[in-house]
């Protein structure tokens, strides 16, 4: 539901990049999503078109790179997949788990003319 | 602007333009920022502030209808000769809860969000603005019902305490588990109506410590008062504690 929030911010932020390095139009930009970081890739896409309009990023590629999420035990310190916070750990079954990637929501850069 | 031939907007074009794949690469700029960059940092900035104050702040999440504004009227009832409290409550439109707040004298702000879905840390530390100079112990933010968004945004408080009523499924840990997982709180509410409900109590506590292992969790109803001198004792506590460290970083 909040989506449509961090696209707006996601375009102020890429916008001002481009701005700031004498860009006249992006021809694309790349954005990191977690599985973890509580966002909805597809919501991202459905919010962007409408963002980017009258902006430089108007027309431009969308490009979202999702992270998976991943885990270790705090218990047993075994690694694991973790995408929702519901899992348990596959050698012990503890819940107690670390995150160690998969909260990522990162604005990682544009190609601009 | 057309970029291929530089011909303006609302001109016709009369030439073919190349798929895009064949124009030559455009520059890249790296950017790397984090899109909830802005909110923490403001969220940082608030912490500062609430640490500098020695005010304890909790955000209280959950589904709209589970009691939150019930919880305030009472705590703050009961407790307001020994605590001052102030209270930010967050809804999209209206200020009935900031006007049910106010009715047990205890100051309240409303912050309408309008469509928004969640507070953030730059409402916060605006609606703070309202209570300048007032000793304040503890600042109670009262998020907007909804147990997805709020979850993502740091307001710069100690805690999200969640609140979760019994006449809801005793699932919705494993529904909404990011909320579930930032809380670090769990207040089970309404308990007094579990004799006419089929709501397994301790499932759902399996269910939240299974999303949180370290989740604390307390059961209790407003309406008969069941369960509150607990919650009261380990707000008194956590105040405790939060003053001898402000002592501590004063010296």
């Amino acid at each position: 539901m909040h989506e449509l929030g961090l696209t707006q911010h996601l375009v102020e932020i890429a916008e001002g990049a481009a701005r700031k390095n004498g860009a006249t139009q992006v021809r694309s930009v790349k954005v990191e999503i977690g599985a973890l970081a509580g966002v909805v890739p597809e919501s991202v896409e459905f919010c962007f078109e409408a963002c980017s309009r009258g902006t430089l990023l108007e027309g431009s590629r969308l490009e979202i790179v999702f992270i998976p999420g991943r885990g270790r035990c705090y218990d047993c310190h075994a690694e694991c997949a973790l995408d929702t916070y519901t899992v348990a750990c596959p050698a012990c079954g503890g819940f107690s788990l670390e995150r160690l990637q998969g909260e990522e929501l990162r604005v990682v850069e544009v190609e601009v003319d | 602007m057309c970029t291929d031939c530089g011909c303006g907007p609302s001109g016709h074009h009369h030439h073919h333009h190349p798929p895009v794949a064949e124009l030559s690469p455009g520059r890249v700029v790296r950017i790397e920022e984090d899109l909830l960059a802005k909110n923490n940092r403001l969220a940082a900035g608030n912490r500062r502030f609430f640490q500098e104050k020695g005010l304890l702040v909790y955000n209280l999440v959950s589904s709209p209808g589970s009691g939150k504004t019930t919880l305030l009227e009472r705590t703050l009832s009961d407790l307001q000769h020994e605590v001052h409290f102030a209270v930010l409550e967050g809804d999209q439109q209206t200020s009935n809860d900031a006007e049910r707040i106010a009715a047990t004298g205890v100051p309240a702000v409303q912050i309408n969000t309008g469509s928004g879905c969640h507070l953030d840390a730059h409402m916060v530390g605006h609606g703070m603005e309202n209570f300048a100079g007032l000793p304040l112990d503890i600042l109670m933010i009262e998020n907007v019902g909804n147990l997805v968004c709020p979850a993502s945004f740091d307001l710069g408080e100690d805690a999200k305490i969640a609140l979760l009523s019994v006449t809801e499924g005793e699932d919705k840990p494993l529904k909404y588990p990011d909320m579930f997982k930032a809380a670090d709180i769990l207040l089970l509410t309404k308990i007094d109506l579990l004799p006419y409900l089929r709501f397994d109590i301790e499932q759902c506590k399996a269910f939240a410590r299974q999303v949180n292992p370290q989740v604390r969790i307390f059961e209790l109803s407003c309406q008969s008062g069941v369960g509150l001198s607990s919650w009261y004792d380990w707000l008194r506590q956590e105040l405790a504690a939060k003053r001898r460290t402000a002592r501590d970083v004063s010296r």
